[in-house]
């Protein structure tokens, strides 16, 4: 009897425990599954292709050019490889410009009609290029459609635009989110050292038992705060004080979502820090007391050094903390997908970025697919953390 | 002499300081909040469903959904997470294998998030076919703190000493008593206080309940698993920024977020009494 409940009680321990595997490999399998998707597809609506006349040497765009053409920043065909010739847009309202109403009498009802006239007009016009739909499309012998080239890992992180929705090309470059969440954060962990550094120091050193029983709430209560009350305060008392600090038009920016990720990012660093100079060997300190070193001299001479691989865990852990940081930056830095210059400016990180557009994304579509892509970065950022943080401490935690 | 007293005075100092200056943020954050929070909140505040876009009235919804979430994810959590724990630490050997699930455990326990809502978004909602629903929400909840219950877990289980297991084996109990007699009432103050505070850090989440169940505006209670209901932290957000009336619901605003923020105060509170009673009870037995 006594038997069985052990096999029992093994076999439900064993089994939660691969569910919880299961699911941890589950999140990997559906993240990347989804993120990896992107690449190697074509940036061009789902559905739509571009005609031009037969003799456009052009066979292939990429989507910059393409975003280009259709900005008019291009103006001509020789500009992307093609003939001298200059480009011609068309889209399905502009068959008005170039037939009267009695030639196109009855395309409301006749959609073949409507198609023909298209293939027809762009069969005539040697610098045209029409945005239409597939399911339109009538191929005669003066017209050819273009392709789009695919996405490419390079063109997605060396990319300089994000416009995800943009048409008929969209544009996954996520270099100014990836600079916006390095700017954003680094700062934040700027702002935060000194001061995480010296309450670690001052907890784990200086202070009376009864100062210390004192600021550890302080410090588990500012880690315990929701994100979005931090967004809140930040919106209502950081981003005006930014704005009349620096007379800015805007206060939503770099700078603010740095302040307050810096609050957020504190009681890591804190209790990290505090942790390793815990945990300096009794004997160290007071061998070095014992030399007549005074308690300021041991503190940065001896015990510093010995913590110093568990004061860079706590940075590390802390810039974890802030580059995956979601509704207090989507609420503060304004969320401006430009390459910044200044900190002063709006700007977007990767998580923002993803809480502000996934709702409106199609399921399955290339920017539903780009945004897991950038949920796939961030995961993998965080692996680089804690492979990190777990190689630098690794040596000190047998010790403990 | 002198100069090394005058560094240490000035170093120690300035330490202090810097410290005083985190303690001020922290009491700035809290007075801001509870002050302009106090006046809005009364008990229409928390019983009433919002009227008037928003700007008036209620957040009974949103109370009842977050509990409805909070209890959702928990219930398939602590568990699920307690039980991966045990088994963790009392019965898998040292292997490349547990080591691997541990860095796993460990990278999971510090993803973003929102990289919790993108998966919740494709497996749940999409893929099983659940929809915006309590259901998605919690369980998207429930695996973000299924790696913190399980490594607080093993913390608390790796923290006794082994002798005590070796003194109940002696005595000839089997695996399963020692774990149940002797490690489970040793490890239970940490395990509850970890339960607790992940309590409030589910509470407080927004970005994996974005895309999983939330709901913008839905003045009625769930009836239903699949229905959609308010939370707390989303309501605090679209109040703040995407509300019919931001100006106008800036009352709200603040007595929503008093309302998280004593929830996280309370529960905070909560733990360290439970952890300092049981551990006191212990020792006392």
């Amino acid at each position: 009897m006594k038997k069985i409940f052990e096999k029992a009680a093994h076999a439900v321990l064993f089994a939660s425990s691969t569910v919880s595997i299961i699911t941890v490999l589950l999140i990997i399998l559906f993240l990347f599954r989804e993120g990896l998707g992107l690449f190697g597809q074509k940036p061009i609506e789902d559905g739509q292709v571009l005609l031009v006349n037969k003799s456009n040497p052009v066979n292939n765009l990429t989507s910059d050019e393409l975003k280009n053409i259709f900005d008019q920043e291009y103006t001509n065909w020789k500009t992307v490889g093609g003939s001298n010739d200059s480009i011609l847009l068309f889209r399905i309202d502009d068959i008005f410009n170039y037939y009267t109403e009695d030639e196109l009498a009855g395309v409301d009802t006749n959609m073949q009609l409507l198609n023909e006239k298209v293939s027809e007009l762009v069969g005539k016009q040697t610098g045209m290029v029409a945005f239409i739909p597939e399911k339109q499309l009538v191929l005669n012998d003066k017209v050819k459609t273009i392709e789009v080239e695919p996405v490419t890992v390079s063109g997605f992180f060396g990319g300089e635009l994000w416009f995800p929705t943009s048409q008929p090309s969209a544009q996954f470059g996520i270099l100014p989110l990836l600079l916006g969440t390095l700017w954003v954060s680094l700062l934040a962990i700027l702002i935060a050292l000194p001061f995480g550094l010296a309450t670690a120091v001052y907890m784990a050193e200086i202070a009376r038992p009864s100062v210390r029983n004192m600021l550890k709430p302080v410090v588990e209560l500012l880690s315990g705060i929701p994100s979005v009350v931090y967004g809140f305060f930040g919106l209502i008392v950081i981003v005006p004080l930014v704005q009349q600090l620096f007379n800015l038009p805007v206060g939503e920016t770099g700078l603010a979502g740095s302040i307050v990720l810096a609050i957020m990012a504190l009681p890591t660093i804190i209790t990290v820090a505090e942790d390793s100079i815990r945990n300096t060997p009794r004997s160290m300190k007071e061998a070095s007391l014992a030399l007549g070193a005074t308690h300021w001299q041991t503190i940065y001479r001896v015990i510093i050094p010995y913590a110093s691989s568990g004061i860079t865990a706590a940075v590390i852990l802390g810039i974890g903390r802030a580059i995956g940081e979601t509704m207090a930056v989507l609420m503060v830095t304004g969320n401006a997908a430009i390459i910044p210059h200044t900190i002063l400016q709006p700007m977007r990180t990767i998580p923002a970025t993803i809480a502000a557009e996934l709702g409106e994304a199609a399921k399955g579509g290339m920017h539903y697919k780009a945004l897991f892509a950038l949920g796939c970065i961030l995961f993998l950022i965080t692996l680089l953390v804690n492979i990190t943080v777990e190689f630098i401490s690794g040596g000190k935690r047998i010790k403990r | 002499m002198k100069t090394k007293n005058i560094s240490e005075f000035i170093a120690f100092n300035i330490f202090r300081l810097l410290s005083l200056i985190i303690v001020l943020v922290l009491v700035a954050i809290l007075s801001f909040i509870v002050v302009r929070g106090a006046k809005v909140i009364n008990w229409e505040f928390l019983t009433a469903m919002p009227k008037e876009g928003m700007t008036q009235g209620g957040i009974f919804p949103a109370i009842v959904g977050t509990i409805c979430l909070v209890g959702g994810s928990m219930l398939f959590a602590f568990p699920l997470g307690v039980l991966s724990g045990i088994y963790l630490n009392e019965y898998m050997r040292a292997s490349w294998f547990k080591r691997f699930m541990k860095l796993m455990t460990n990278n999971l326990a510090g993803v973003p998030s929102i990289v919790f809502g993108l998966f919740g978004m494709s497996l749940f909602v999409n893929t099983l076919g659940f929809g915006d629903s309590i259901l998605a929400g919690s369980l998207t909840l429930g695996l973000l703190s299924l790696p913190v219950i399980i490594r607080t877990t093993e913390e608390a289980l790796k923290s006794i000493d082994n002798t005590y297991r070796e003194g109940s084996y002696a005595l000839g109990a089997t695996k399963l008593q020692t774990i149940r007699r002797v490690v489970l009432p040793m490890a239970y103050p940490n395990i509850i206080t970890g339960f607790i505070l992940s309590v409030g850090r589910v509470s407080g989440e927004t970005a994996p309940i974005l895309f999983t169940v939330a709901a913008y505006f839905l003045p009625k209670l769930p009836s239903g698993i699949f229905d959609q209901v308010m939370a707390l932290p989303y309501h605090l957000y679209v109040i703040t920024t995407s509300g019919t009336d931001v100006e106008a619901s800036r009352g709200m605003a603040y007595g929503t977020a008093l309302v998280l923020i004593m929830m996280v105060l309370i529960l905070n509170i909560t733990a360290t009494i439970v952890r300092k009673k049981l551990n006191k009870k212990l020792k006392v037995n």
